[in-house]
């Protein structure tokens, strides 16, 4: 069987399991790594995963989907997360979602046909002093407003 | 208020980070040199003298804590922060690892040596990408100058420090949830005993401590126990607090205060600026969205762990969160609610049952169609769940309900008899 992980994978492991006194260890740092080359965790991904830590294919997914952060379907290549917890709902965090629901004209957990945007709520960030807040793929936004929102996403790449 | 030291506020900016600025401006790894000398139980007293209560949530002595592991081990000892930073409300941690964290990197390895682990972990949440990737370019300049790593400052310590990402659950920052997460399973709680300290990470004995509270050592052990415990205006609290605020606040923000050394009314309104847009204050959550919500007139408390708890609530993780009579309590409450359905990890019945059950009844009380007796019925659930699970998150998602529903009564009624909010 051909490997999917790229080599930046297998190095990435190998920097890493000096660090640990077991291999399962692994199992979180390589589920984020692998995540980082596809944007989702496709089962064949997993399969390999085990068999590089040893654990079966099971194992695996149990543990990948206890956590919010591992995409088990593929997602779109702009991924928003608003929080909508206590300190972002005091600040307007609700609107924001309202906004980008009638704007990508999907609900929450949805992506749009085009697959550009993929829509969440999300619990607290730990941004609560500047909130609303939200993340965009790996990045933070904060003190958000329907207008800031817009103008985020009018810069993004398309 | 001007006069009071702050050991982390004022370093909270860009240029704080890189190493040349901790050891020019912040006494760098200075507490360090002098710790690596000292006998580990040396440190340890340092500890208990400071009245350092863990900033993590349950204010357990630090010191105290640190004396429960065992000198001799078969099985390699670790020490682990717990950088989750989950509890709603919660934002401190956050502006320590990214600004300073040295601070926390020189407590780790001090801690270390008083604990005796040649091995640590900083346990961070995922959604912190940024904050991980700053923190390992510190620990990558503090192995390039021998402060990590083998033969520490010629000490002959060894210690190595890895920084290992969360995924996205809140239970996580449960300590054993933790750990089990540090080792490649699913985030659920231990049952205790054993306790970490006898049986943690990798079943070695382990300490997990709050950020906060790792990166107050080099403090402490620079100035002395004494003046850490002195810091503090009440008994058996020391230390100055970083405490986050949100909500309707005209300043939200982390400020840096001596513990106990002020009342809620003072924080909001003298240290924040007072009620966004001069509203009427409705509540004060105290301490991260568990604690047991205060209502306006229960806000001349001193901000601390004791005079919270005497008056049922708690001071937590230091988060404090203030509503204007501009968010119905009812839909707040459904809103912290499903938080903890949605993080409930399953293993106890209570709390994964009675966190959704309450959670649907609240959603129809908030729909306008609630029923008289849902009242006492969340009550009831909220008592059922209290002190009967695994791990502490169950009375986080009953505390909430029951302190809600008790002290704005009222307004749940109003729901449940007009058929919709009244504000609405
Ligand atoms: C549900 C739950 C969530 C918790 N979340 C955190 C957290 O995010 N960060 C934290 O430091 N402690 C958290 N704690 C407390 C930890 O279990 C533990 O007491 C703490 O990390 C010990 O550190 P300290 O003694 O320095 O406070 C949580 C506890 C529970 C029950
Ligand atoms: S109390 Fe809830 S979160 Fe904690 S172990 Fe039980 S089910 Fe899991
Ligand atoms: S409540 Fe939104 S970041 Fe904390």
């Amino acid at each position: 069987m051909s490997k999917l992980l790229s080599q930046q994978f297998y190095d990435e492991m190998k920097k890493l399991e000096p660090r640990y006194p077991t291999k399962v260890a692994l199992l979180l740092p390589a589920l984020h790594e692998a995540q980082k080359q596809f944007g989702w965790l496709p089962g064949e991904v997993m399969d390999e995963i085990g068999t590089y830590i040893g654990i079966h294919p099971a194992q695996v997914r149990e543990v990948a989907s206890f956590y919010t952060m591992y995409n088990l379907k593929p997602v779109g290549k702009y991924h928003l997360k608003i929080c909508t917890n206590v300190a972002c709902c005091l600040r307007g965090a609700e609107e924001l979602v309202e906004h980008c629901e009638k704007k990508f004209g999907v609900k929450c957990g949805e992506t749009t046909t085009d697959k550009r945007f993929t829509l969440m709520e999300e619990e607290c960030l730990g941004a609560c002093g500047t909130a609303p807040a939200m993340m965009l793929n790996d990045d933070y936004h904060e003190n958000l407003t329907a207008a800031k929102l817009d103008q985020i996403l009018a810069s993004l790449p398309s | 208020m001007s006069e009071s030291p702050q050991m982390f506020k004022p370093h909270f900016h860009e240029e704080a980070r890189p190493l040349a600025y901790y050891l020019a401006k912040m006494n760098g790894y200075t507490a360090l040199k002098k710790a690596l000398p000292m006998p580990p139980e040396a440190i340890i007293e340092e500890m208990k003298k400071s009245n350092m209560r863990g900033r993590g949530g349950a204010g357990f002595p630090t010191g105290v804590k640190w004396g429960f592991i065992p000198k001799q081990s078969a099985k390699p000892k670790y020490l682990v922060c717990n950088a989750d930073e989950s509890e709603p409300g919660t934002f401190k941690d956050r502006d320590i690892m990214r600004y300073t964290p040295h601070l926390l990197i020189e407590g780790m390895v001090i801690g270390a040596h008083a604990i005796g682990a040649h091995a640590g972990y900083i346990y961070i949440r995922g959604e912190y990408t940024r904050e991980a990737k700053l923190l390992n370019q510190a620990i990558e300049e503090a192995y390039a100058n021998g402060y990590l790593g083998k033969n520490i400052q010629g000490s002959g310590f060894d210690f190595d420090l890895t920084v290992h990402r969360g995924a996205g659950a809140y239970i996580c920052g449960e300590e054993t949830a933790l750990l089990n997460s540090l080792e490649g399973k699913r985030g659920e709680p231990r049952v205790k005993p054993p306790f970490p300290a006898q049986s943690g990470a990798f079943a070695g004995p382990t300490i997990v401590n709050n950020v906060e509270t790792l990166a107050a050592v080099p403090m402490i052990i620079n100035n002395g126990g004494e003046w850490f415990a002195k810091l503090g205006k009440l008994e058996k609290s020391g230390g100055t607090r970083l405490i986050s605020v949100s909500g309707h606040v005209k300043n939200p923000g982390v400020y840096e205060l001596p513990a106990g050394s002020v009342t809620i009314r003072e924080l909001i309104y003298n240290v924040c600026g007072g009620v966004f847009g001069d509203k009427k204050l409705k509540a004060v959550i105290p301490g991260g969205s568990s604690a047991p919500v205060l209502t306006a007139d229960e806000i001349d408390v001193i901000y601390d762990i004791e005079p919270l708890m005497k008056v049922g609530s708690m001071m937590g993780s230091a988060a404090l969160m203030v509503v204007s009579e501009d968010y119905c309590v009812v839909k707040l409450l459904k809103r912290i609610t499903k938080f903890y359905a949605h993080e409930s990890c399953g293993q106890c019945t209570p709390c994964r049952e009675g966190c959704k059950w309450m959670e649907d009844i609240l959603h129809r009380i908030e729909d306008g169609h609630g029923r008289e007796q849902d009242i006492t019925l969340l009550l009831d659930i909220a008592d059922n769940i209290n002190g009967k699970t695994l791990c502490a998150l169950g009375d986080a998602a009953a505390g909430p309900v029951s302190s809600f529903v008790k002290k704005f009564r009222a307004d749940f009624e109003a729901h449940i008899r007009g058929g919709k909010c009244p504000n609405a």
